[in-house]
């Protein structure tokens, strides 16, 4: 099975989730005591509005100049890394990217993968695709080993387990960790994770990673961390692959900071992270004679490079924008939405407003109609957005793809009208025929208002949650002429 | 056609947009500069300190004549028994030389002794090439002689850092040093930012320090002997 055919059929059910996730006053607590303590933290990091102002153009425009010269780039960025020692490999889709991990896993029988954080990894399925092929996948990030070990998937980019309570967690652990006790103390339930990961990253053969950014000008792949399981996992390991998405190329060292000092600040509102990992190439054997040989880091260092439907949003100038995304996860700490169904609700590996814009691309709008209008359009994703990405626009502009063909001069999307019924359209035709005819207009509307008490009592979509529509006993135009005629 | 000549010709096929200007980092850094006030060598300390504090890093002020008494203290009251260190490093033969206690070198590849370093070593030594005093960081290069699970494995990592290589910004530390390597040093292999020893707050937003990598971190700030105070 594929990505796709494995995401398709949850994501259509987003409805039903929505409103269960709703119902769950646990859930919602969590999400709304750690999406206001996230909210919090980002705003004591920018005291300064015309300064952020400033930082947020700054990124934006190196976002948008890397995308405009994004094939030259991902070129240079290939050219660099071959030189640095690094093998470059491309994906078109999930199955490819996974094929390729799989056959450099068999290359060096590998038994065991450990993971450091990877949202492109998720994206593509490699968890299950590693399993099929007998070989262990685990993951290190603490909240994504917490909601592994559950049989769960993330339900935040950059917090994967904040859905769990620390109670939650300790009956897992006490459950699944051989030889744990149970314990509430976080201080102690990250012991035990640190201590069974430990032993993983000494164990096994190959370190998988994602990328936050990756340098053109110096073949440079930079990680950012707290843990140190992202340096564990490209260190300890033989092999260490790296997988992400075409679109984290930048041109120039120099245009990391901006975006990495945005980064973790919109992020967690820190103003670093405890490690930024660079990464330029694998362990150095030195001198003929082994003197200057470094003796640790991977001897192989692999990129895989996933394309998975970005060039479908990369062929449209205004979709285009949805690939200048730093995945600092803002735009689900303030979205309204998200802090009251949250991750899990969306089905979809991106949860949240970068979700609902970037998820159709990923697998086709077939399963993903709803997400964009998972919104109340109130505009908060874009104003806290460190690279400026539109996500309103974005989201009525597929909300409308979903409804319609292709417009002219435009590609059709996958998955493109997938929201159409003949219903709708039905509807729709006879509300322009209306509103362009006055006779039938001004007919329509005196039965409307003589005929209101016909109004059926249950309006399905709309009585669910509001009193039933009714006409008013008459029409705008005949109140406004009364009022003329009494003055 | 190869994946890559795909995926590159469908973007080299997309429409063209107004291509924005090349953004210019060191145009932008320095005008932000300007907006604010000039620090000295005592405030970016003072800075460097307090920014390093808040991550849960301990630093220390040490002078040249004084480091290695303080490195003893320091081992004698965290009990640490072994030390890992770079033995041929200019500070690494000075440890060596002054007889510290536990020393253990980094000598052989990691294959070799993957068990013995992560269960049996308590700490680890390494240089630095600089800090950054806005976010409390410290500028590590691994290389040859200073591998780098020095500074991860052990739960305690031990930085040497120079008062006089502290950088304001690390926009300022890239540029001086040089790092995109045109007309400087290329990056090392493995290049690392630390600001304090790891951490997480995976679990119910609840800050724990120790997540994978050093428990703590120790920074021997090398000053000047009126500078200690």
């Amino acid at each position: 099975m594929n990505a796709r055919e494995r995401q398709s059929a949850p994501a259509a059910q987003f409805g039903q989730r929505a409103a269960a996730a709703v119902a769950d006053a646990h859930l919602r607590k969590s999400f709304r005591g750690a999406m206001d303590f996230l909210i919090a933290r980002r705003a004591a990091q920018f005291p300064d509005a015309g300064a952020l102002e400033r930082q947020r153009a700054l990124a934006e425009q190196i976002r948008q100049y890397s995308l405009a010269r994004l094939p030259d780039l991902l070129e240079q960025l290939e050219r660099k890394l071959t030189e640095n020692g690094i093998r470059v490999h491309w994906a078109e889709d999930a199955g490819e990217a996974n094929a390729i991990i799989v056959g450099i896993a068999r290359r060096h029988a590998a038994k065991r993968v450990v993971k450091g954080k990877s949202m492109v990894s998720e994206e593509v399925g490699l968890n299950h695709a590693l399993e099929a092929a007998g070989i262990e996948a685990l993951e290190s990030d603490m909240g994504e080993y917490i909601v592994q070990l559950d049989g769960e998937k993330p339900s935040h980019i950059i917090m994967p387990a904040i859905h769990k309570t620390k109670e939650q967690i300790a009956r897992l652990f006490a459950e699944k960790v051989p030889g744990a006790r149970y314990t509430e103390s976080v201080d102690e339930l990250i012991g035990i994770g640190r201590a069974v990961l430990r032993e993983k990253f000494m164990r096994a053969e190959i370190g998988l990673s994602g990328v936050n950014f990756a340098v053109a000008e110096t073949g440079t792949l930079c990680l950012v961390e707290n843990e140190g399981n992202g340096r564990m996992c490209t260190t300890v390991p033989e092999v260490h692959i790296a997988i992400t998405g075409i679109e984290k190329v930048v041109e120039k060292l120099e245009h990391v900071p901006p975006l990495f000092g945005l980064l973790t600040r919109s992020a967690t509102g820190q103003a670093t992270t405890t490690y930024l990992n660079l990464i330029s190439g694998p362990r150095k054997p030195g001198e003929k004679d082994g003197r200057n040989a470094e003796l640790d880091g991977p001897k192989e260092v692999h990129l895989v490079l996933v394309d998975n439907g970005r060039t479908q949003a990369y062929a449209d100038r205004q979709l285009r924008a949805t690939l200048q995304c730093i995945r600092c996860g803002a735009c689900m700490n303030h979205c309204p939405v998200y802090t009251r169904i949250g991750g899990h609700a969306y089905g979809t590996t991106y949860p949240g407003p970068i979700g609902e814009i970037v998820s159709p691309h990923l697998i086709g709008l077939a399963a993903t109609h709803a997400l964009p209008t998972a919104s109340t359009l109130c505009g908060a994703c874009g104003e806290v957005c460190p690279v400026k990405i539109p996500i309103p626009d974005l989201l009525i502009r597929l909300r409308g793809e979903a409804q319609h063909d292709a417009r002219p001069g435009h590609a059709p999307l996958v998955g493109q009208g997938a929201a159409r019924s003949a219903l709708m359209d039905f509807v729709w035709a006879g509300w322009a025929a209306l509103y362009t005819r006055p006779a039938l207009y001004r007919a329509f509307a005196w039965l409307a208002t003589r005929f209101r008490a016909l109004t059926p009592p249950v309006q399905p979509g709309w009585t669910a949650s509001r009193t039933p529509l009714k006409p008013a006993a008459r029409t705008l135009r005949e109140q406004l002429l009364e009022r003329g005629e009494r003055n | 056609m190869s994946a890559r000549d795909h995926i590159l010709r469908r973007l080299r096929s997309a429409p063209q947009t107004d291509a924005p200007q090349a953004p210019d980092a060191r145009a932008f850094h320095a005008a932000e500069r300007a907006r604010q006030p000039v620090e000295d060598r005592a405030a970016r300390i003072a800075r460097f300190c307090e920014k390093m504090a808040f991550w849960h890093g301990e630093v220390v002020k040490v002078t040249r004549r004084n480091w290695i008494g303080k490195v003893r203290e320091l081992c004698a009251a965290k009990g640490v028994a072994t030390l890992l260190y770079g033995a041929r490093t200019a500070h690494g033969k000075e440890l060596a030389a002054a007889g510290v206690a536990g020393l253990a070198p980094y000598e052989r590849p990691i294959e070799e002794w993957k068990q013995a370093l992560f269960e049996n070593i308590d700490a680890g030594i390494t240089s630095t090439r600089g800090g950054i005093a806005e976010t409390g960081t410290l500028i590590v290069w691994p290389d040859a002689s200073e591998p780098r699970l020095m500074s991860l494995v052990p739960p305690i990592h031990f930085a040497l850092l120079d008062a006089g290589q502290l950088y304001d910004t690390l926009l300022d530390a890239m540029f001086d040093q040089r790092w995109s390597g045109a007309d400087g040093n290329p990056l090392p292999a493995n290049a690392l930012l630390v600001s304090g020893p790891s951490k997480t707050a995976d679990i119910q937003v609840t800050l724990a320090y120790g997540a994978h990598g050093p428990k703590e971190l120790i920074v021997l700030l090398l000053v000047d002997e009126e500078e200690l105070r």
